[in-house]
């Protein structure tokens, strides 16, 4: 049974083909990498899931429910957060309020409640707070909570970027190169931070990555992208001795030639 | 962690400078006492201005959510303010409705006009929204220029001043007092706004709306929420300024009367409430202060605005306190 599901999905700007007809799919509980060269689309393909790109065709789907007219954040309350390429955090804001953003779609409270300090407003932001808190307790940032977010370490800062995005309590995480920029420590933290996401807390993740060796060591599916098709799909170890795919990160010297 | 910057916050740095509760309540305690003496001290004259200065500070919060908060250009904020004055003044002067039943027929108006205004072009990136609440500012004002309902280019005159429990608000004292209440709830309400899931809403979409809408915040609804929180306290503005003065006329509403407002907000500092109170008293006393220079005045005016805006382009207010 898989939890996502994307069929023919095309997707081109001004003309040019960004996205290909591309069937994709995430099983329930698995960790998935999706990897390619340099502007395969991997991106794109990401934005298309989360609703920031419209694709012209296609249909995609968590869980049975087609989400291609969905905006951001319908996607996002249904269950998938992500993170973004370049770390994203909310300026002048504090490392809490950044992760407390993500309960912002799972709770009400408006004008009224806030203004009046209504009993069942002050309930929420105490629960908004407990789970920000907890959020990043699970990802190892225990102290400096207070503190501007843009201010933190760069390797703490993908972390509590991973914090927020697990605020939203979702079904399937995106993590668009979550190692890029990390110390090879760091990046085995970060190894480890992602088997306990899935392992404990029960969360689908779908990563974009171009550390071949994160991604031969942390995936039990992988899928490639190129020029936007989807040229193969299976085991880490079928995927490296795929030829069509060492072909598209080395290139083909002979069919080069015929062009 | 000392080393690392403290958040700027809603209070802009008087939350470390007030850090016990004790401080908290002796400074709120000397401002309650200088704003109750405030009029015996500066006589009848002083009491005009400074209760024009508090409507400005009540007009410069509601413009503070929208600029300040949700980051969203407004040109047109007197419109609501006129909405607010025009509601009071014609359903008090032609239906013979109650005050007290025209302030929320005022606020109800602001609303739909918030959500009429709104609604279309918040979901345009903001540069736009500009561009459409100056055209709704002039709209608003040309169309209270011309109806007879509006009372035309003269405007209305002898609204009826309310009564609250038997107290009938008429001097200048009284409405002073009045708008000593306005002020002291507008800033409960900002303080309290700037403090909740919303608030915290409003600053995720101003700072990036994509990471925003990927945490699942709607940031159509979210502008809107400010937007309209805004117009309210326009109006509310709005209504008290038509009680108070019991005469409108639409060049109360010019497009002038907007980028006053806007000037309160960006010269204390937005987004912070210390800030724009001190901004709402610079625009309205600082022209008073000046009145010897005569004709120089605005002039002396303008430049003190540009050397301000060259010397602390985020407002007057300290962004963060200096420990």
């Amino acid at each position: 049974m898989s939890l996502l599901d994307l069929k023919g999905v095309s997707l081109s700007f001004a003309g040019s083909k960004v996205l290909d007809a591309v069937d994709f799919s995430v099983p329930a509980g698995r960790i998935v990498s999706l990897i390619g060269p340099n502007g395969a689309g991997k991106t794109s393909l990401f934005n298309c899931i989360t609703g920031f790109y419209k694709p012209q065709q296609g249909s995609i789907r968590l869980d049975g429910t087609e989400m291609l007219k969905l905006k951001p954040h319908q996607v996002t309350q249904l269950g998938i957060a992500r993170t973004f390429q370049n770390v994203r955090l909310f300026r002048e804001m504090t490392v809490l309020e950044n992760v407390m953003s993500g309960q912002h779609s799972r709770t009400r409270a408006g004008v009224i409640d806030a203004i009046l300090r209504l009993p069942s407003q002050r309930r929420e932001e105490v629960e908004i707070r407990r789970i920000a808190e907890e959020c990043l307790s699970f990802v190892g940032i225990t102290e400096g909570w207070e503190r501007e977010a843009t201010t933190l370490p760069y390797g703490w800062q993908r972390r509590v970027e991973i914090a927020r995005a697990l605020a939203t309590t979702p079904r399937l995480l995106l993590l668009d190169e979550p190692a890029a920029g990390l110390t090879s420590g760091e990046k085995e933290e970060l190894i480890e931070l992602i088997r306990r996401i899935r392992n404990e807390r029960d969360i689908c993740i779908l990563l974009i990555e171009h550390d071949t060796g994160l991604v031969m060591r942390l995936s039990e599916r992988v899928s490639v992208l190129d020029h936007g098709v989807m040229i193969a799909e299976g085991t880490p170890k079928e995927i490296q001795s795929n030829q069509r795919v060492i072909e598209a990160y080395l290139g083909v010297e002979e069919d080069a030639l015929d062009l | 962690m000392a080393q690392f910057p403290e958040r700027p916050s809603a209070w802009g740095g008087l939350a470390t400078l007030l850090d016990t509760p004790q401080k908290r309540y002796a400074a709120i305690a000397v401002i309650l006492v200088a704003m109750a003496v405030a009029p015996y001290i500066f006589g009848s004259y002083g009491t005009v201005i400074l209760t024009n200065a508090l409507l400005y500070v009540l007009l410069a919060l509601g413009l503070n959510i929208v600029v300040g908060y949700a980051g969203l250009l407004d040109l047109g904020f007197a419109a609501f303010f006129a909405v607010g004055a025009y509601t009071v003044g014609i359903t008090t002067l032609h239906f013979g409705l109650n005050f007290w039943l025209a302030l929320p027929l005022a606020v109800l108006l602001a609303i739909v006009a918030g959500i009429v205004i709104g609604a279309p072009t918040l979901r345009l990136r903001s540069d736009y929204l500009a561009i459409v609440t100056l055209g709704f500012g002039e709209i608003v004002r040309i169309t209270a220029r011309n109806l007879r309902e509006t009372g035309g280019a003269s405007g209305l005159i002898g609204i009826d001043s309310p009564w609250l429990f038997g107290w009938h608000i008429r001097t200048p004292l009284d409405f002073y007092y009045v708008f000593c209440a306005l002020a002291i709830l507008g800033v409960i309400a900002s303080v309290r706004l700037a403090n909740s899931r919303l608030g915290r809403a409003w600053l995720y979409v101003r700072h990036d709306e994509d990471a925003a809408e990927a945490m699942g915040i709607n940031r159509v609804k979210v502008k809107l929420a400010a937007y309209v929180v805004g117009a309210i306290y326009g109006s509310i503005g709005g209504a008290f300024f038509a009680a108070n003065l019991g005469a409108i006329s639409p060049e109360s509403f010019s497009f002038r009367q907007s980028v006053l407002i806007l000037m309160a907000v960006i010269l204390g500092g937005m987004g912070k409430i210390p800030g724009v109170i001190l901004g709402a008293f610079i625009v309205i006393l600082a022209p008073e202060l000046l009145r010897d220079f005569g004709d120089l005045r605005l002039l002396i005016f303008a430049v003190g605005l540009l050397l301000i805006m060259l010397f602390r382009p985020s407002g007057i207010w300290p962004a963060r306190s200096k420990r």
